[in-house]
């Protein structure tokens, strides 16, 4: 079966992973084979199922009342921090 | 006492007669993964002071009251690290509990122990683990199967009296199998996926490895029932799943899929499971044969969403709040390429990117959207069987567990083991796997049986009726 | 050859909601940097989101005010992509089932800047439709240092509604009228109090300009993040001549975003189109889909107040309030509800009108917290129709009110402003004023009648401006005739 060659660069960047040279040529033939052994859903009739992709649910919504309840407290969030500093969350500088 | 033939329902009855205590158990269980644990090394870390501590507090009136169990390391419980064997998330300290560690607890149990799996739960052999090899405790040159390699094996090692797993295209199921116990997977929305960390959203959940049916029935009890903190939790209540148990089985419906059984299939596997259901049909089931036509897109359905779903699940794994961080980081952007370039193992990788393909512009439709609907003609088979019968018999898995190494380099083929528990978390179905015999190499084979959504008090009342039947469930593994 | 701008705008609005939307952190302002968090909101491995309900009915609240469809079934979508203010690296928010589709904003006289307000366009009444509302997640805020950026998430997760129209708007006036008006709705509605300065309410602007007459659209440029109603003017102001002499010129225009800089006054390039993103949506299998039949979009039904241009409508109406009283009075939810409360005491509602729009916003007071209560200047308008004190007195009883506060009734005692009405004292100084005015009577009996004003001053000027000028007025005329 043909299948478009897979970009596996700008996905990568997409996914915001750095790989190297022998990864993206690895990745890339791995990902070919997977492509090409997923094209067999073209042979399956789905002309009869509706778009809508979730289950419609049938129990009523599921939602939260708008009451506030306590979260966790600021010396957790930091303990898990790679770096912080007075109460905030320190990253290498953000360049737009 | 011998810890390796107790169950959860022999240890209550002890613990009610008062000849044994918690304590005493967690000591015998501990004395159990030392003689096993240099083999299988399914356990990544274990607390024993906290443990006891534990022990010693346990109200054994409750119904899991002082049963230790293990919890596979992609459930959050506070206090403890949570790294699904992942590099990335060595050291995150979980700071809340999943709501199935609350259950465990309000039922009386403490856990003990957190086990080994693939990186992420992505993988069927626990070789993706990061940090360690689970080995196959009935012949260490073998895999365990995966992803919850670790907890199947410490359960099939007779080092834990039950574990909990998750269970996303067969990751209960299929280890399981492998590792000769009893691995169930509940309905979808059954079990509270709140604290699990997130693989597949739509297919993951929650479920346990016990030595026998009844023991799964009791703990799936405990942790079962719809929670508000999880959107996707299924308001019905969940009936009494023991109520059957021991229940005779004359006149049970047992359909036979027959594309279940064809090329690909080992045939010793095929001719277990063609036994255990002449078995069925002696005892007065009656055996039907059914189709599940589209069976065959399961794989390619389960990889396009189950990956769709993980490389947005995973986006959160940054290198900003929580775990690993490169230190060759030098702003925003090489945070997030190099951290998840030497946070994560080769195969999250590789699905995170499969996964960000079929979601790509301009493949949406033609993988991912496709992919869900073929997914709904799945579901509509499995409908029409249950209008036919009560449960689908099957094998859990097309092979006894394969050699370690044998499949990693080529990904199509370690995805192909899936092939007959992918169907399950496909339709929100339950499925649970038991032992059904050894074949000549002494290594154990599954049966799965699948009920319909909230069927498992049937599905529980045959898969028992079978393994009291038998004794594959009593043969410990002998292990150097 | 003449150029036309074609202009949408994407509007992030707060919600006034207790909590976050997947959350039950605090949606609070001002609290101490990560301390309103929680694992969900700040996207840890194993948390999963619930959606508040309040910021659902909230948006149906402000869908209905402006006029949308609001569809059964909805659903929230992932937007994924990295932002390291986004702790999941995806936004939960929602593409193909929103809460609310279409809609519009009629861009009235008074929403127009002032200087405007007399051209003919901003007469026109024009609707500008809205393509749909969605909701969806805030990111957190963070801040740039020399070599590092530090985040707080305590903004993170927190409600927010984006409102985007269609390209409907052609000049920057009708944007700025456009905000104005749709500031207006949320207020009234309850569902954001819409103060760009806090950033509760925040705008993206799509700008393309075309030759007059053709309907293809041009290349747009996206200028984000604006925070102020003006800015989004003067920014339109600056781009739109931009863009033509670009255009103009021969030269293409490449799809990109830009930025506004208020203190230079002019936009700026920020990033190309090229680097913009493959969101990936998908519906979120985190969450469910949910009806807003009949339970969301009954309570927000029941909370939906009269719109401002009814208010308007009805004020004229019934009220009879000049276009001008109605529209001031209507264009503030507080101030409206002020003017109403006045009225439970008195009928004089073109008095009342008077007073609150020369006098009492004047004073610049506090509308969420009035220091008089409205009933005063019911009692001052009594004390008129009642002849008890002049129009004239009653401006001085409401300046004393305004500055020192006390009572109507006190302060006109207090100053002794009462005024005189009594037949028998008025009569004679009339009789006086004739007496002593002969030219003037004169002039009133050859039909110069605005003499009778300088008969009218005498009196007043005896009784110290005591004398009530309609009796005045009435004596003098049955005196002369």
């Amino acid at each position: 079966m043909s299948v478009e060659k897979i970009d596996v660069h700008y996905v990568a960047k997409l996914a915001r992973i750095e790989l190297t040279e022998d990864e993206t040529e690895a990745f890339g033939k791995q990902l070919h084979d997977i492509v090409a052994y997923v094209q067999q859903l073209d042979t399956a009739d789905i002309s009869l199922i509706p778009e809508s992709h979730l289950d419609d649910h049938t129990s009523g919504n599921h939602l939260r009342a708008d009451i506030a309840c306590p979260g966790l407290p600021c010396e957790k969030v930091l303990q898990n921090a790679p770096a912080a500093v007075d109460g905030e969350i320190v990253m290498p500088k953000i360049v737009e | 006492m011998d810890i390796t033939t107790e169950t959860i329902r022999s240890l209550k009855e002890k613990y009610a007669a008062e000849d044994i205590s918690p304590a005493e158990v967690l000591d015998a269980l501990e004395a159990r993964i030392k003689s096993t644990e240099p083999t299988v090394q399914g356990y990544l870390r274990r607390d024993l002071g906290k443990a006891r501590r534990k022990a010693l507090d346990a109200d054994t009136s409750l119904p899991l009251g002082g049963i230790p169990i293990a919890i596979k390391d992609n459930i959050n419980e506070d206090g403890e690290y949570c790294t699904c064997a992942s590099k990335y998330l060595e050291n995150y300290l979980s700071p809340y509990n999943a709501t199935v560690i609350d259950r465990l607890h309000a039922a009386g149990a403490f856990t003990y122990g957190r086990t080994n799996m693939d990186e992420f739960a992505m993988g069927s052999s626990t070789e993706y683990s990061a940090f360690q090899t689970t080995r196959n405790p009935w012949d260490q040159t073998r895999i365990p199967g995966g992803s919850s390699g670790g907890s199947a094996a410490v359960v099939g090692a007779r080092s834990a009296i039950a574990a909990l797993g998750s269970d996303t295209g067969g990751s209960i199921r299929q280890p399981a199998a492998l590792c000769g116990c009893v691995g169930m997977k509940p309905s979808y929305g059954m079990v509270s996926r709140f604290g699990l960390v997130a693989f597949a959203s739509s297919l993951d959940q929650i479920g346990s490895f016990t030595r026998t049916v009844e023991d799964n029935a009791m703990v799936l009890q405990a942790i079962a029932g719809y929670d508000p903190m999880d959107n996707t939790s299924n308001r019905r209540d969940v009936p009494d799943l023991c109520a059957d148990i021991g229940k005779d089985i004359k006149g049970l419906r047992i359909g036979v899929p027959k594309e279940y059984f064809g090329k690909g299939i080992d045939p010793a596997v095929a001719a277990k499971v063609k036994s255990a259901i002449d078995w069925y049909q002696n005892e007065g089931a009656e055996v039907v044969d059914i189709s599940l036509p589209h069976t065959e897109h399961a794989i390619a359905v389960y990889y396009i969403i189950a990956t769709a779903e993980a490389s947005s699940n995973l986006a959160r794994f940054d290198g900003v709040r929580y775990g690993y961080r490169s230190s060759e980081a030098k702003d925003a952007m090489s945070t997030y390429f190099l951290s998840r370039e030497e946070g994560f193992g080769a195969e999250v990788k590789r699905r995170i990117i499969l996964g960000t393909y079929v979601l790509s512009s301009g493949y949406y439709d033609a993988y991912y959207n496709r992919a869900q609907k073929v997914r709904a003609l799945m579901k509509q088979d499995f409908d029409r069987a249950f209008e036919q019968c009560d449960l689908v018999v099957t094998p859990t898995s097309p092979t006894v567990a394969f050699k370690s190494g044998e499949k990693l380099d080529d990904p199509l083929q370690m995805y192909l083991a899936d092939v007959f528990t992918i169907a399950a978390n496909a339709a929100g179905i339950c499925g649970i796997s038991l032992p059904c015999g050894f074949n000549s190499e002494d290594l154990p084979v599954g049966l799965q049986l699948m009920g319909p959504a909230y069927g498992e008090a049937t599905m529980y009342q045959a898969a028992h009726a079978y393994e009291q039947a038998h004794d594959w469930w009593k043969t410990v593994p002998s292990i150097s | 050859m003449e150029y036309e701008a074609v202009i949408g705008l994407e509007i992030h609005v707060q919600l006034k909601t207790q909590t976050k939307m997947f959350c039950g952190c605090a949606n609070q302002y001002g609290a101490e940097p990560n301390t309103n968090v929680c694992p969900i909101c700040l996207g840890y491995p194993g948390a999963l989101p619930v959606p508040n309900e309040e910021a659902i009915i909230q948006t149906i609240v402000a869908g209905r005010m402006l006029k949308c469809e609001i569809p059964d079934y909805c659903e929230f979508d992932r937007k994924n992509y990295f932002y390291p203010d986004m702790p999941k690296n995806y936004q939960t928010s929602q593409l193909h089932h929103t809460l609310c589709t279409g809609g519009e904003v009629t861009l009235y006289k008074y929403a127009f800047p002032k200087e405007v307000q007399e051209a003919a366009y901003a007469s026109a009444d024009k609707r500008i439709r809205l393509n749909h509302i969605h909701l969806e997640e805030d990111v957190a805020k963070s801040t740039h240092h020399e070599d590092h950026s530090r985040i707080d998430f305590n903004r993170a997760g927190t409600p927010l509604m984006e409102i985007v129209t269609e390209a409907d708007l052609r000049s920057a006036d009708e944007a700025y009228a456009f905000l104005k008006s749709l500031q207006q709705v949320l207020i009234y509605g309850n569902v954001s109090d819409a103060d760009m300065d806090k950033g509760q309410m925040r705008c993206d602007v799509n700008i393309s300009v075309r030759q007059k007459g053709t309907e293809a659209f041009g290349t747009k440029c996206e200028i984000k993040n604006m925070n102020t109603i003006s800015g989004v003017r003067r920014a339109i102001q600056y781009e739109i001549p931009r863009q033509i002499d670009v255009v103009s010129s021969g030269r293409e225009i490449r799809q990109h975003t830009r930025r506004w800089n208020d203190g230079l006054g002019e936009t700026t390039f920020m990033r190309d189109k090229e680097d913009s993103h493959d969101y990936r949506y998908f519906a979120c299998p985190d969450l469910q889909p949910f009806r807003t039949r009949p339970i969301l979009f009954d309570t927000a039904g029941e909370r939906i107040p009269e719109l401002p241009s009814d208010k308007k409508s009805r004020f004229m109406q019934e009220l009879d309030l000049s276009d001008y009283q109605a529209e001031i009075l209507a264009s503030d939810k507080r101030l409206a509800d002020y003017f109403e409360s006045a009225l439970a005491a008195t009928q004089e509602s073109v008095s009342i009108a008077n007073y609150l729009i020369n006098d009492y916003l004047a004073s610049e007071p506090d509308l969420d917290a009035p220091a008089l209560p409205a009933t005063h200047f019911a009692e001052v308008a009594e004390l008129v129709k009642a002849d008890a004190i002049s129009s004239k007195q009653a401006k001085q009883v409401i300046t004393e009110m305004l500055e020192n506060g006390g009572q109507p009734k006190a302060i006109v005692e207090a100053k002794g402003l009462v005024q005189l009405s009594d037949e028998a004292t008025l009569e004679p100084l009339c009789r006086e004023a004739i007496h002593k005015n002969p030219r003037s009577v004169e002039d009133i009996k050859s039909g110069k009648t605005s003499a009778i004003n300088s008969l009218k001053g005498y009196v007043m000027k005896q009784t110290r401006g005591k004398a009530n000028p309609r009796k005045v007025d009435e004596i003098l005329q049955k005196l002369l005739s």
